[in-house]
């Protein structure tokens, strides 16, 4: 980076760009420092977000490669669980209900919003109490949450079961298809693709889990710092990470202390026990990863909507996609073929362009510019 | 999708609570709280549940955030979840 550089990006996203300023010297001194080619990943949809439209990965220093890892859960679902999901939609008697994100992600054959369209009863809500409404107007038929995302959308959904059974309303089952963190961040420790050498956690699944829960990775070895959504917080996030990597001291620092515990929240927790175990579980780009996954317990299989039956087809990727290798962090979104040549937030091949979340999407939008012109 | 913003608990009646914060107000369940809100309380709110308490002035710095990063699109405020 030169003296010259341009902050007009950073200064999009920072009120005071003297304070960004100052952390991106700070940021430049300790990779200056580190010296050999350092890789931070972020695990978070907002962070994906933020990073691209500050222009944050343009500012790091020539050492510093900030990647995208699978921090978006609609991009994360295997398309065998879309595939049950519009089988669900296509019965009679079921009302699929689910965020909105969901609706145009391709499964093998076409997407929720196409089922709708060809006249599947399929529709959006900003929370499962919503869902539990439609369960409580709609008695003659069984209403299916969608129930994707992480641990900080998971106990919403346990939330709206234990209503459901005190409540005695037989019609509403959730498909579970939640994802946990820290055991994907284990995996990707392991993954001899890509060498991580520091993790931004997501701040609002830490509000959750606490930062506690980073723990384990950070005595593995891979620094660690939750932080909040801002371009100013990824920045100080950053400059944490590359401290720890300096010092050769990783551990668990939580930058974003004003709502971040180091227990979280138990009381959600508590609750998601009582519903969900953890089991293994299938990640798109990752495969499977042991207790990455939130299961119904046996006790309420009659909540249970992977239990009713549908005829599934063969489950299909789609063709050229390289969604897995990009949540991997393995490779950018442009060095998929297909990237704004085919695929594109309009017409999305793969889930990653389809998420405002998703990597590909962040990058459609926001870097794109950035790529065909010239580096400020 | 993880997103979640601090809100103003304006009323409350058990574990229901309706919260406010720019003006907008939203139905909120308060079941997933680790302890008992008060009226007036500040809390972060994800898809109609409040997840956890923030005192006022972390909500206010965390609100200006959020609107900064809003203004410069770096936030999907719509889609939040
Ligand atoms: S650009 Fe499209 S096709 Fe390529 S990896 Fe991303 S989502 Fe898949």
């Amino acid at each position: 980076m030169s003296d010259s550089m341009d902050f007009s990006a950073l200064r999009r996203g920072l009120e005071d760009p003297a304070a960004g300023g100052a952390m991106l010297k700070r940021i430049e001194e300790l990779a200056a420092t580190i010296e050999r080619p350092v890789t931070l990943m972020e695990v978070c949809g907002t962070h994906t977000h933020s990073i691209a439209a500050a222009g944050l990965r343009r500012l790091m220093p020539s050492n510093v490669r900030l990647v995208s890892g699978p921090g978006c859960p609609v991009c994360v679902t295997p398309i065998g669980w879309v595939d049950r999901a519009m089988a669900l939609a296509a019965r009679e008697d079921v009302i699929v209900t689910t965020f909105g994100d969901m609706m145009r992600v391709p499964a093998s054959h076409g997407t929720l919003e196409e089922s709708r369209a060809e006249g599947a009863d399929v529709r959006i809500c900003y929370s499962t109490r919503d869902a539990l409404q439609i369960a409580r107007d709609n008695p003659e038929k069984k209403v299916v949450f969608l129930a994707v995302g992480f641990e900080t959308t998971a106990p919403t959904i346990a939330a709206a079961l234990e209503e459901a059974e005190r409540e005695n309303l037989p019609n509403f089952l959730v498909l579970a298809g939640h994802k946990t963190i820290p055991e994907a961040l284990e995996a990707l420790m392991d993954n001899n693709d890509v060498k991580l050498d520091g993790l931004l956690c997501p701040g609002h699944v830490s509000v959750i889990i606490g930062s506690d829960a980073y723990a384990p990775v950070a005595t593995a070895g891979l620094p660690c710092s939750v932080v909040g959504f801002a371009p100013n917080d990824v920045l100080a996030g950053v400059a944490e990470l590359l401290a720890q990597l300096a010092n050769d001291k990783p551990a668990v620092s939580n930058l974003y202390g004003r709502v971040v515990q180091p227990d979280g929240n138990p009381a959600a927790r508590a609750l998601l026990d009582k519903f969900f175990v953890q089991t293994d579980s299938d990640w798109r780009g990752l495969g499977i990863i042991p207790r990455s996954g939130l299961e119904l317990k046996v006790e309420f299989a009659h909540r249970n909507a992977a239990l009713l039956e549908v005829d599934l087809p063969v489950a299909r990727e789609p063709k050229g996609c390289r969604c897995g290798e990009v949540l991997q962090g393995t490779i950018d979104p442009p060095e998929c073929p297909l990237f704004g040549n085919g695929c594109d937030p309009e017409h999305a091949v793969g889930a990653c362009m389809v998420s405002s979340e998703g990597t590909c999407a962040a990058w459609h939008r926001h870097e794109r510019l950035a790529l065909s012109s010239p580096k400020s | 999708m993880c997103l979640s913003i601090p809100m103003k608990l304006v009323e409350k009646e058990d574990l229901a609570g309706v919260a406010e914060v720019d003006g907008v107000r939203r139905e909120v369940s308060l079941m997933l709280l680790p302890k008992p809100p008060q009226l007036g309380d500040w809390v972060l709110v994800h898809a109609g549940y409040a997840i956890s308490h923030v005192d006022e002035e972390q909500a206010k710095e965390t609100l200006d955030l959020l609107h900064q990063a809003a203004k410069a699109g770096a936030l999907d405020w719509g889609s939040e979840k």
